[in-house]
């Protein structure tokens, strides 16, 4: 493939700013893509959501992100054009390809993939070889060990190799859990950096019963925070776990622990950090998601930073949050290994001075691939993603997973539950990982199980009502679009097959789901029982996994269905979080 | 303590008995409370003493239950604490607790909006004693947790709304 390569050059300040706190820095233009003026004396890598992608992906963002109330309009919920004017993005750019959704099959061809371990560790080390040793720090917001068939065969485990050679220093999690309590703390017993979460505490039973705790005063599983040396400041990174853990996975992988998003016992942290510890920068490297990060931004005083996750969403500027001590950033650094965030700090005694904030696009063909990392991405993968690698498919359109009510990707899945397991509605978890195929790209193994490769991937085939489907409709949906935040898990919405809806996003549960039809435009009655396919239940379920599901309805030659997702969307006419299908 | 409607409040009560003891024995070292689940001496005879109020419990709104139980109703403080979780992890027990810098506390109750009787538990505190308690409330579906302090023969209350979900994912 031809790279234009002047076409990233004209990266412009879209990319490269900070926003007025404590005051606004000079935005630069960059000379070229990755030289970054110097500025502070503390350089703060930020990564999240890599989703275990070792290699370079495609990864389409979403056309339809929709905020609702105070969270309408603002960042995180602006897609295609509102986002590209937002930020200041030139259309037809690097940057606008990077970020958003607009011509992106076309500009998949001009500027290529993203992402790939080995490239951000060329990225990582250039950015830290920069500005000197012990003046840098590599964090990760989770989410890093999950996400492809390896990462899911292993367990983590290949994943912990490849984050201890990339340098990560300090991380917290949410489906680093999903392997259990046994594996997560074999994988953190190999991880060189520390796993920091405030917010994970020991049940009453598990604590009675004397279950292993760091501190069983205060019944903490995890270090809650790590104080770090950077070029003779003391920086405070507390670690925020995902805090619905418990209760959008299964419960069995994690029965003695509790979650929670614990602001106030973040609140005694940070005081502690200022007061007790006089450190002069506090950082919450959250995987709360967006939307909570801001509300938690507004009530907890004393965090410079929020390095922020969960949401996948790719935020070019933090967002300033004005609390009762003084102004909060809240970033988040999109999904994939896509980004990396850069937040270069002006640290003083008991203070950041100053500071700036970029979240660079990890173009892969502008890296040369870090050969360490390339040499160990091919030992871990060894056999496996061989045997992964056979032509399943060709896909003959645009495959992605990412938006709030459906996409291709889901839309084939339930094609498969419903074609393969014989059910007329199919349920399908609005996940937010998962790569995007082009059109005309095969399809392997090894593509189907980046979409699928969970610890709980069991399908399942049962009898439900119309009004349980409406109500987990319904559940989901208050999930996605509660007016606050902190009742939100992030996520998207339940993708159906076999069925259309209409959504009202602004109104209360139980009011946002209205005129369900069945495929043949039958409406779905409320006590009659429909023959129900799904995956990634919270329960245990016993049937084939997905993946193998998915994998057979692919090698059948079915003809694709070429039907829109089935959701009719009211009350949004304006909203800048959608920018057409998805 | 007076308990239970129906909803069991505590699936291991020996814990939340314990975790009480210890608060309470920080508190005020005076009352020899040995948790709540049991009736001491001294001050807290006057509770013993009161009569299980059995109507209130039968009550299908909470509005109905405050009535029948106070006779009167509340109003919102923030004097009063209610520390409840956004969502619950499971909705069978769901762990709340309230505290309040109230002088003069009386009685503390909580309240269930949806569940079949909106009275979860109702406690009469000695006089002495520090005004927390922690309980495990079973919880029908996604509703507001009022909790209701009273002092000084005056109501205050605290309301969260505690989401009960089918649960699934997620980023």
């Amino acid at each position: 493939m031809k790279i234009r390569r002047r076409d990233f050059l004209k990266m412009t300040s879209g990319a490269a700013l900070s926003s007025g706190w404590p005051r606004l820095a000079r935005a630069a233009d960059a000379p070229t893509v990755y030289d970054l003026e110097r500025f502070g004396n503390a350089r703060i890598l930020h990564l999240t959501d890599t989703h275990a992608q070792l290699l370079p992906v495609y990864f389409r963002e979403p056309s339809v992100n929709i905020g609702i109330g105070e969270m309408q309009g603002r960042p995180p919920h602006l897609v295609g054009r509102a986002f590209l004017d937002h930020f200041g993005i030139r259309p037809d750019s690097a940057d606008a390809y990077a970020f958003t959704s607009i011509d992106f099959e076309k500009s998949a061809g001009r500027f290529g993939k993203l992402g790939g371990f080995a490239h951000l560790k060329t990225l990582i080390d250039r950015l830290r070889n920069d500005v000197g040793q012990e003046r840098s720090l590599l964090l990760d917001s989770g989410d890093m060990w999950q996400g492809t068939g390896l990462a899911n065969s292993t367990q983590g485990a290949d994943m912990v190799e490849a984050a201890n050679l990339l340098g990560v220093e300090a991380m917290t999690g949410h489906w680093e859990f999903t392997y259990g309590e046994k594996t997560l703390r074999a994988n953190l017993e190999r991880f060189k950096g520390e796993f920091l979460a405030q917010n994970v505490y020991l049940t009453e039973e598990a604590a009675f019963n004397d279950a292993k705790a760091l501190d069983p005063a205060s019944g903490r599983v995890f270090k809650p925070y790590s104080i770090k040396e950077i070029g003779g400041h003391r920086v405070a990174v507390i670690g925020q776990a995902f805090p619905y853990v418990p209760i959008a996975h299964p419960k069995r992988f994690t029965p003695d622990w509790k979650f929670g998003i614990r602001d106030g016992e973040l609140q005694k942290l940070t005081d502690g950090l200022r007061n007790t510890d006089k450190v002069d920068a506090v950082l919450l490297l959250s995987h709360n998601g967006m939307d909570v990060d801001l509300k938690l931004a507004g009530r907890v005083t004393g965090i410079d930073v929020i390095l922020g996750g969960h949401t996948h969403d790719a935020v070019p500027q933090p967002v300033p949050v004005t609390n009762a001590g003084g102004t909060t950033l809240v970033t988040n650094a999109g999904s994939n290994g896509k980004f990396l965030g850069v937040l270069d700090l002006e640290l003083a005694k008991g203070k950041v001075k100053d500071v700036r904030y970029r979240l660079l696009p990890v173009f892969s063909e502008l890296l040369k691939p870090d050969a360490a990392m390339a040499a160990l991405i091919d030992k871990v993968r060894g056999a496996q993603a061989a045997a992964w690698s056979g032509k399943i498919a060709t896909s003959d359109h645009l495959l992605y997973r990412r938006g709030n009510f459906s996409g291709p990707v889901d839309q084939l899945i339930c094609d498969a539950l419903r074609s393969e397991l014989n059910a007329e509605i199919a349920l399908s978890p609005g996940f937010r990982w998962g790569s995007t195929v082009l059109a005309g790209q095969t399809l392997t193994m090894e593509d189907v199980l980046a979409e699928t490769a969970i610890s709980y991937p069991e399908t399942y085939v049962q009898g439900m009502t119309g009004s349980q489907i409406k109500d987990v409709l319904e559940d989901v949906c208050d999930n996605l679009f509660n007016a606050d935040p902190y009742y939100q898990q992030g996520g998207d919405m339940v993708r159906v097959g076999g069925l259309s809806y209409t959504c009202t996003p602004a109104e209360n549960i139980g009011r946002r789901i209205s005129e369900l039809k069945l495929a043949h435009g039958r409406p779905l009655e409320a006590g009659k029982r429909y023959k129900v396919a799904g995956w990634a239940s919270v329960n245990e379920q016993t049937g084939a996994a997905v993946w193998d599901v998915v994998a057979r309805h692919l090698q059948s030659g079915r003809p694709p269905n070429r039907q829109t997702s089935g959701v009719t969307l009211k009350g949004v006419d304006d909203n800048p979080g959608i920018a057409g299908q998805g | 303590m007076i308990t239970a409607n129906g909803f069991p409040a505590t699936r291991r009560p020996v814990l939340c008995h314990k975790v009480l003891r210890r608060k309470v024995l920080q508190g005020a070292g005076l009352i020899a409370l040995f948790g709540l689940g049991d009736l001491p001496f001294g001050a807290a005879l006057a509770a013993a003493s009161d009569k299980y109020p059995e109507d209130a419990f039968k009550q299908k709104r909470d509005a109905d239950a405050i009535k029948t139980l106070y006779g009167t109703s509340a109003e919102t403080s923030d004097k009063v604490k209610l520390d409840a979780p956004e969502i619950a992890e499971n909705g069978a027990v769901v762990p709340v607790s309230v505290s309040t810098t109230l002088d003069n506390v009386t009685s503390i109750a909580f309240f269930v909006s949806e569940n079949p009787n909106a009275l979860a538990a109702h406690y009469k505190i000695p006089a002495g004693t520090l005004p927390n308690v922690a309980n495990r409330l079973k919880m029908a579906k996604t509703c507001n947790v009022i909790a209701i302090v009273e002092s000084g023969g005056k109501l205050y209350s605290a309301t969260k709304e505690v989401k009960v979900t089918v649960g699934g994912c997620g980023g």
